[in-house]
């Protein structure tokens, strides 16, 4: 099978780990992973700020780059919901715009075969034990795109349960948002900031050494915090522990 | 809307204080948190809840799609059952309206039933005005008007209160308004109950004229219905001669069997209760002339920005709110920002759709609330009309930061895009540019990653908003893209 990663521009340019993880992940489950360099950015920045304008020739780029792929993978819980909730819509606005079909056109193919990596790996591939290896205490949170867009359930959680060594410890309040929400963390800093001390409080409280998410985005905004607040746990994207092995741990 | 919250301040400047205050923070974490799990029990009760959700949100939308059909149908028949129906189509002329109605009657004193549209219109400020006291019976409201406050949630006006506050306004300011509390009052809520329901009885039994809201109105027998907790709206509704009763548009049901469905999910999300204790039902003057239903009744129809909120595609959605205040309840947001930061009698998530469609964009506070969110998406979950908030918030946004087509006063207009922006919109085209052209893309994050040994650790101009609470995240040797072009490149012809 051959699948494109979508990386998305904020791993790109910050978290290449998680990139190199996702691909050495998914070429040992036997995918032939690709990665289109026209790729940039979905253009969620833009449009949740309300410049849906400027999404727009994004999301066209996208669906051109990705067009021909049986399958796009991404590490990034909201960016898959971008495309696959939010693209659908931009198409359907435009036609509401008395713009025509072309964007509602381009992005369907698309949207339609974008899938979040937990989600491709338990649904796609069938496989919820991917022989990783990690010997810690991790705590896992899920992100409000993964939770209540995309609905992956309990699938992160599966994934991890199978990964030999590692220590599943339950985040109280998991479900609440850590308050990063993209151009939300500066514009209402001082809330944005507040819901991040509670949720890095909430993980410091299980003792785990990992706080564990879907989305580096979210990471960035409570590792950010966690240093900040000098608190001794590390914020880790589940591509890299899922790709770490006994042969090959995670450094 | 409410001439008490003119002036406000943006949301993100008003959060700030709400965020510091840390007996604020601890009233709206216990209060939101207990109501929050007592909902998901009360709803988790239900296997049919999502038809139920479903079912909400399509009848208000078949109501809202022919209001001008139902609104006739429900004047009829109020006006068959001996009611009058009066038109208003902003605040200014439902406060005039119902002025006029009070003085007719001769008194100066009326008795309120807890109501989201007087609040809304600022009916007690009006009344004042003309020299006519309104006195709120709701337990909640009164702390807020004995406490010269403002509400800072829907259901609960005064959730930003706790125990001891309220006793120390029970004790200082009940007297000024009728029966004094007791001189040893504590902070017991079975003492703090009982203050006020002396204090209120008062007020029950003397008042000639009440003003009310409505939850529902049934189109097809103009029936009005209120459904409360405390039966204050109960002696409201039945003791006095004269009812007023001021509601906005939106809350039509064409019929009885539909409103079967919201008197299910309205107590649920709201108070997480089965059942509401009092669900009171009139019809016009019905039955007068035995001892509880009011001699005369008046319906002041309440657009006030109702119709121009229809006429938009996407933000419509927010007139099939019951106002159950499920998704203040679990806003994140809301619990660290409080009511207040809203500028309006309609605070949290919803607040932030429905004020500036209302009230439009222009001021800095309405223009502000559409980014009072994270776009988490909880709201949305709870919401039993399932009104898309995130939506709509994205939307809101738009309108703020592009302008374009609205209608306001029922003419469609073009709006400018806010001041404030050009900053902002300038970084977006900048990056619409970067992400359009790949090449750039990487000459930026090769020159990033290349320099970033010199990149400070906090952040000039506006993104000391990041930096002031939370580190940066170190810039990697090289970006994904570098490294693929080395080990993977010779497979791609680029």
């Amino acid at each position: 099978m051959r699948v494109a990663l979508f990386l998305t521009c904020v791993n790109d340019t910050l978290y290449p780990d998680t990139g190199r993880a996702v691909v050495r992940l998914l070429t040992r489950l036997g995918v032939e992973v690709d990665f289109p360099p026209a790729q940039t950015c979905c253009g969620q920045a833009h449009y949740n700020t309300g410049y849906r304008h400027d999404a727009e020739p994004l999301a066209v780029q996208f669906s051109d780059v990705f067009r021909g792929y049986e399958a796009i993978v991404t590490p990034s819980g909201s960016c898959a919901a971008m495309v696959r909730e939010l693209y659908p819509r931009m198409g359907e606005r435009a036609r509401a715009e008395g713009r025509g079909d072309a964007l509602a056109a381009t992005v369907a193919p698309v949207a339609a075969k974008t899938y979040e990596l937990t989600e491709f790996l338990v649904d796609v591939l069938g496989v919820t034990d991917v022989g990783a290896y990690y010997p810690h205490p991790v705590t896992y949170h899920p992100t409000c795109h993964g939770l209540r867009s995309l609905r992956l359930g309990d699938r992160p959680v599966r994934l991890l349960r199978a990964v030999k060594g590692l220590e599943l410890i339950e985040l109280p309040g998991a479900e609440e948002c850590c308050g990063f929400g993209g151009t939300f963390a500066v514009k209402n800093a001082d809330v944005s900031s507040a819901m991040g001390v509670d949720k890095v409080r909430n993980a410091e409280s299980t003792g785990a050494e990992v706080l564990c998410a879907a989305d580096n985005s979210c990471l960035m905004h409570l590792g950010g915090t966690m240093t900040r607040l000098r608190v001794g746990m590390r914020p880790v994207h589940i591509a890299e522990i899922l790709a770490s092995t006994e042969k090959e741990p995670l450094v | 809307m409410s001439g008490t919250f003119l002036g406000m301040p943006a949301f993100p400047e008003a959060a700030r204080k709400a965020v510091a205050d840390e007996t604020l923070r601890g009233n709206l974490r216990h209060a939101t948190h207990t109501i929050r799990a007592k909902r998901a029990r009360a709803v988790s009760e239900l296997s049919d809840w999502a038809a139920l959700r479903e079912a909400g949100k399509r009848i208000k939308d078949h109501t809202l799609r022919h209001l001008d059909r139902y609104l006739i149908q429900l004047e009829e028949a109020v006006t068959a059952a001996g009611g009058t129906v009066h038109w208003a189509a902003d605040a200014h002329e439902a406060n005039r309206i119902v002025a006029e109605l009070v003085k007719a009657t001769g008194e100066s004193e009326v008795v309120k039933v807890k109501s989201m549209a007087t609040q809304e219109i600022g009916l007690n400020e009006a009344l004042e005005a003309e020299g006519i006291r309104a006195y709120e019976t709701d337990l909640a409201e009164l702390i807020v008007q004995l406490g010269g406050d403002r509400p800072s949630h829907i259901l609960v006006p005064a959730i930003h209160r706790n125990r001891g506050e309220i006793r120390d306004i029970f004790r200082s300011r009940m007297g000024a308004w009728g029966r004094p509390a007791p001189e040893d009052l504590t902070d017991s809520p079975a003492e703090l109950a009982e203050a006020a329901r002396r204090h209120l009885r008062e007020k029950f039994l003397r008042a000639k004229v009440a003003v009310s809201g409505a939850n529902f109105m049934v189109a097809e027998t103009g029936t009005l219905v209120v459904v409360e907790s405390e039966g204050n709206g109960r002696m409201c509704l039945t003791l006095p001669e004269t009812l007023i009763s001021v509601v906005g548009i939106e809350k039509i049901v064409p019929t009885w069997r539909d409103l079967e469905v919201f008197l299910q999910t309205l107590p649920r999300s709201s108070t997480a209760e089965r059942m509401n204790p009092y669900t009171s039902m009139w019809t016009g003057t019905t039955g007068s002339g035995t001892a509880d239903v009011p001699r005369a009744f008046h319906l002041v129809l309440l657009d006030n920005g109702r119709t121009d909120t229809l006429a938009d595609q996407v933000g419509r959605q927010a007139l099939r709110c019951i106002r159950c205040s499920a998704c203040l309840n679990v806003c994140p947001v809301y619990e660290r920002a409080g009511g207040h930061a809203y500028g309006s009698v309609y605070p949290g998530p919803i607040g932030a759709i429905l004020s500036p469609q209302l009230r439009g964009t222009g001021s800095e506070i309405d223009a502000s609330l559409p980014y009072a969110s994270s776009l988490c998406g909880a709201c949305y979950d709870v919401c039993p009309v399932a009104i898309d908030i995130p939506e709509v918030l994205v939307h809101l946004r738009e309108r703020v930061v592009e302008g374009g087509p609205v209608t306001r006063a029922g003419n469609k207009v073009v709006l400018k895009p806010a001041k404030g922006h050009a900053a902002e919109r300038a970084v977006m085209r900048a990056a619409r540019w970067a992400f359009s052209h790949p090449g750039a893309l990487r000459a930026g994050q090769r020159l990033a990653s290349r320099s970033r040994r010199f990149h400070p650790r906090t952040l000039p101009g506006p993104g000391r908003a990041w930096s002031a609470s939370r580190d940066l995240p170190a810039l990697p040797a090289e970006p994904f893209r570098d490294w693929w072009q080395r080990t993977h490149g010779g497979k791609e012809a680029r």
